[in-house]
């Protein structure tokens, strides 16, 4: 076991962020209101420049008396993640000024759930992985309350809040289990108890149930998604950005390291949960969607069934299952991230509008943004030649590989009935007549990341080749 | 072997124009006019380079020509494969022909987002030329499927009333068909390892029962396409919503796609099966023909019948795909091609006569109010407009298939072929093409002649020179198709010969392999 000097170099970049937001934090409550721009921006550069640290110097190994782990599965999925949340910082400012509630200790928050969502995705014990969910965790209840003056987004915070601790506890629950059959916490006990034999006896196939369904309700998947549509409705758009970006790539990262780590012994016992979560997710992600009227309520049921997808590919338990994982969340987090950049942009005489019938007409006022949101819409709804599709494509190679013919049928059959409302969006803001116009938003930072997305998804579609090579490296942090 | 990529060019270019059309700017006008000649431009040259692919094609040769092979997702041994045989030819040729064609002809038509609408058409080019060029599975399907993008927003901005509903019922009833295919070829690069459509073509020997379900996945997407009877509905909706150059670029080659992708992949990668569903084939296909020719009688929409003959028209195309023998499969083709240009100029007839009265109701026109001889000395359309009046009747009997024209030859080889095999078959596709005549003909009585009772009418201009121009090249097209087909057929004979062959002796081993003990 080293506790030395190796392990702090390992951990480099959490430490980094947590030094940094430490700073922030106090300088904040120095300087008051006042500092809040300096603390934003600083946090998303800090975001950033951990994200650099990721991999300069790239080491691997397991550090804290193997609590953490680094590969380059979790260094992929930590740089998605923290790409994810300093652009949802950067994009907030617009926001929550309008409402005023720009606040330093926003960034700060959204910097700590990052934290945790590193923590989390490192984690390489049940123990140090509590610990990281639990940090995001609270972090994210706090800002889904943000609002606190909109009943709203303090319903929003509230249920999140009651919901998320039922599903830590099923978690900590089946995490007992596993202690109480395994002999220990440790992802590498588990694994060789599990190895040895103990995968036959029943409390540990009850404690993985639990473990799966605190994971699924992390990610969101049915059963365990009744949160999703409040949340993201309720909780102000940057934060709901940051939730449908970040927070859920965090969370599947999780689910895979989990399930492909320590539980891998035990893949015939979870791939069946998997699959149907998967199903039910991809059905319910298409169906519930279509008669939405709330563009962030859509999101969210998109964001369920973009999930049933990335379950699928995890599903199949191959090394081409986790490929077409990372693969997909990489894809996934650019298309977000735009489609949100675009949410934001949306008011109207200086008044936020969240319905869908207030794109009518965009293509006419703000043709370059209604191309934007044209390109995500393609690309979500899996229409090649657009990134979505090669993500969807990826997918499904691994599911059939994996002789997971009936799912992919049905996964394919629910992704047509999806493209029915993403084409909705489509058709409101090319094919209806304009309503009252939407304010024309000056060169804002959301302008930027819409672009830079749509430019992204479009580099995407014609080579999606440099992203296969970081997800097949990404995967092979877990098929050494 | 061409040493400069002309078939990457080909697809490509109209994207040149597409960049043209997206940084031009400026006041409407102007931004309009020069969005228009660009586009018309763009397409014109990538037609007159298309030509090139003609002239230098070796008609002696089976295989596939002008190869250009290069990685694109290497990580799934994808490639950038393309290139064309006697098969695909003449539909790189009809797609390239039919989009400057209908750029011309929404000249006067359209006015509104003209620069999107000439965007929309050029990507709408690549995408089609790059389907008929691409020679690896996931290539043709991104090629396939993203020709809905354009086509949905060029029937949803610029089509008729209906237009949102049509849009989406063709987008998803498409869409539905493909992404079986999709998993149709996830499944043969699972088995393969590639998605190279050659390899494919000469390893892919697959159990009998699996080429059943990818035959049917394959079959729900091209089905769906040329649309085979009873997955055709979306097609009057479409047409009829359709502005005209969507309606001409939709039954000029988007069906097209359907039965090239039969002839392309699923008859050469799956022969048992396709020995199998034959008979399944024929009898949609003749239901197709006949019924649909008789709901074509009863039409009371201009674009609807000639939608509705649409799909009887491609109801031979598939009898003659399925046959399987030489003379069958290069009537087919033959015909697909006719159809290609036939359709496309008579739904520009409608779309003329649409650009002056703003309706495809067919009542508008005819002689229902037959009740006031005193106007007896107009008599019809016919006088008020000769040239449109001779141009109609020019292509409603080469969709009849009037021998001399176009419609003939692909309708009598076909014909030629089933009666070898099937003469039930034969006789039935017949008795379509009598009530094919019978609704043609019919329409044009009601549109052309009979009394002019409405004002409106009596003010009618004949064909102007753009719209001379645009008929032009398509009834010389058509005259030279009906009188020497063998510039048409010869470059087809090769490659179909090797098709008809492969599958024959495919059929032949696999029967020799089920007698083996």
């Amino acid at each position: 076991m080293m506790l030395g000097i190796e392990s702090w170099t390992l951990a480099r970049p959490e430490l980094f962020l947590a030094a940094v937001t430490a700073l922030l934090l106090i300088y904040g409550v120095v300087r008051g209101e006042v500092a809040t721009p300096f603390v934003s921006i600083a946090t998303s550069l800090a975001l950033l420049v951990t994200a650099v640290l990721l991999f300069v110097p790239y080491r691997e190994g397991t550090a804290f008396a193997s609590l953490f782990i680094v590969d380059r599965l979790t260094t992929t999925m930590k740089a998605l993640v923290l790409v994810g949340s300093a652009i949802s910082i950067l994009m907030s400012r617009a926001y929550f000024e309008r409402i005023k509630a720009w606040r330093f200790e926003y960034p700060l928050l959204v910097a700590l759930a990052t934290l945790g969502m590193m923590l989390m995705i490192s984690a390489n014990d049940l123990m140090a992985l509590y610990v990281g969910l639990e940090l995001q965790s609270l972090a994210l209840y706090v800002i889904a309350a943000f609002q606190r003056d909109s009943l709203r987004s303090t319903e929003a915070g509230v249920k999140y809040f009651v919901l998320g601790s039922v599903a830590s506890g099923m978690l900590l629950f089946g995490a007992s289990l596993i202690y109480g059959f395994c002999g220990g916490t440790a992802f590498v006990q588990i694994s060789r108890a599990l190895i040895e034999g103990r995968g036959g006896e029943i409390g540990v196939v009850i404690g993985l149930v639990f473990v799966v369904a605190g994971l699924a309700f992390k990610v969101s998947a049915v059963p365990f998604h009744m949160w999703t549509p409040d949340v993201y409705e309720g909780a102000p758009t940057p934060v709901t950005a940051l939730f449908a970006v970040a927070a859920k790539i965090a969370a599947m990262s999780l689910m895979v390291s989990v399930l492909m780590g320590p539980f891998k012994p035990l893949f015939p016992q979870w791939q069946q949960i998997v699959v149907v979560a998967s199903v039910l997710s991809m059905g319910l992600g298409a169906f519930a969607a279509l008669r939405q009227q709330n563009i962030k309520r859509l999101m969210a049921y998109s964001s369920i069934g973009n999930v049933g997808y990335v379950l699928l590919g995890l599903a199949s338990g191959s090394e081409k299952g986790i490929q077409s994982v990372v693969f997909y969340l990489a894809i996934y987090l650019v298309m977000t991230m735009g489609v949100f950049a675009v949410i934001l942009m949306m008011k109207r005489r200086n008044v936020m509008v969240e319905n869908i019938a207030d794109l009518a007409g965009l293509a006419r006022s703000e043709p370059m943004m209604a191309l934007a949101l044209l390109v995500f819409m393609f690309s979500l709804a899996g229409i090649p030649p657009l990134a979505g599709f090669w993500g969807k494509l990826y997918i499904f190679i691994a599911a059939v590989e994996a002789k997971l013919y009936v799912p992919a049928v049905l996964g394919v059959l629910a992704s047509v009935v999806a493209s029915y409302y993403y084409l909705r969006i489509v058709k409101v803001m090319y094919f209806d007549e304009p309503a009252e116009a939407l304010d024309r938003p000056a060169f804002s930072v959301n302008r930027a990341v819409a672009f830079v997305a749509a430019i992204l998804v479009a580099v995407f579609s014609l080579a999606p080749q440099p992203l296969s090579l970081v997800a097949a490296a990404a995967a092979k942090g877990l098929f050494p | 072997m061409s040493s400069w990529p002309i078939l990457s060019l080909v697809t490509f270019l109209p994207l040149v124009g597409v960049f043209f059309c997206l940084v031009v700017n400026g006041p409407k006008e102007a931004v309009d006019r020069n969005c228009r000649s660009a586009a018309l431009l763009t397409s014109v040259v990538v037609f007159l380079i298309s030509l090139l692919l003609w002239a230098r094609f070796d008609v002696t040769k089976a295989g596939f020509q002008f190869e250009e092979k290069l990685d694109w997702v290497p990580a799934l041994n994808i490639g950038y494969h393309m290139g064309i045989d006697g098969i695909s030819l003449f539909f790189v040729l009809l797609s390239t022909l039919l989009t400057p064609i209908c750029i011309l002809s929404s000249w006067g038509a359209v006015h509104v987002r003209v620069k999107e609408y000439m965007i929309a058409f050029l990507v709408l080019e690549t995408f089609m030329v790059g389907m008929f060029c691409a020679l690896d599975l996931a290539l043709f399907y991104v090629f396939f499927e993203g020709v809905l993008i354009p086509m949905f927003l060029i029937i949803g901005i610029w089509g008729g009333d209906r237009r949102v509903y049509a849009a989406f019922k063709f987008f998803l009833y498409t869409l539905l068909g493909s992404v079986l295919m999709l998993l149709a070829i996830i499944t043969i690069y699972w088995q393969l390892g590639t998605t190279d459509i050659p390899t494919a073509m000469e390893k892919l020997n697959l159990p009998f029962i699996w080429q059943c379900w990818l035959f049917l996945a394959f079959f729900a997407s091209f089905a769906v396409k040329v649309p085979m009877w009873p997955v055709h509905t979306w097609l009057p909706d479409a047409h009829v919503e359709a502005p005209t150059a969507g309606s001409v670029i939709l039954a000029g080659v988007l069906l097209k796609m359907g039965g090239y992708g039969f002839l392309r992949l699923s008859i050469p990668l799956l022969p048992e099966a396709t020995q199998y569903f034959a008979p399944m084939i024929f009898g949609l296909s003749v239901v197709a023909v006949i019924y649909t020719s008789l709901v074509a009688l009863v039409q009371e929409d201009m674009k609807k019948l000639i939608a509705y003959s649409s799909v009887a028209h491609m109801g031979i195309v598939t009898i003659g795909a399925f046959i399987l023998n030489i003379q069958s499969v290069q009537g087919s083709l033959f015909q697909m091609l006719s159809h290609g240009v036939v359709s496309a100029a008579l739904f520009l007839c409608v779309g003329v006569l649409y650009d002056r009265m703003h309706t495809h109701e067919i009542a508008v026109f005819g002689g229902l109010v037959h009740r006031m001889p005193r106007y007896a000395f107009v008599f019809g359309l016919v006088h008020r407009m000769p040239r449109y009046a001779f141009v109609f009747m020019f292509f409603t009997l080469a969709s009849i298939g009037l021998p001399g024209l176009s419609g003939f030859i692909g309708e009598f080889l076909v014909l030629l072929g089933a009666f070898k095999v099937n003469t039930w078959v034969a006789f039935l596709a017949a008795t379509g093409l009598i009530l094919g005549a019978a609704y043609a003909l019919w329409l044009y009585r009601k549109i052309i002649f009979g009394e002019l009772t409405k004002n409106s009418l009596k003010a009618i201009l004949d064909m102007n020179r753009r719209e001379v121009v645009v008929f032009l090249p398509l009834v010389l097209l058509t005259l030279w198709m009906g009188i020497y087909p063998n510039s048409f057929l010869d470059p087809m004979a090769a490659t179909v010969d090797k098709l008809v062959g492969d599958y024959q002796s495919a059929i032949k081993l696999a029967r020799t392999a089920s007698l083996a003990p």
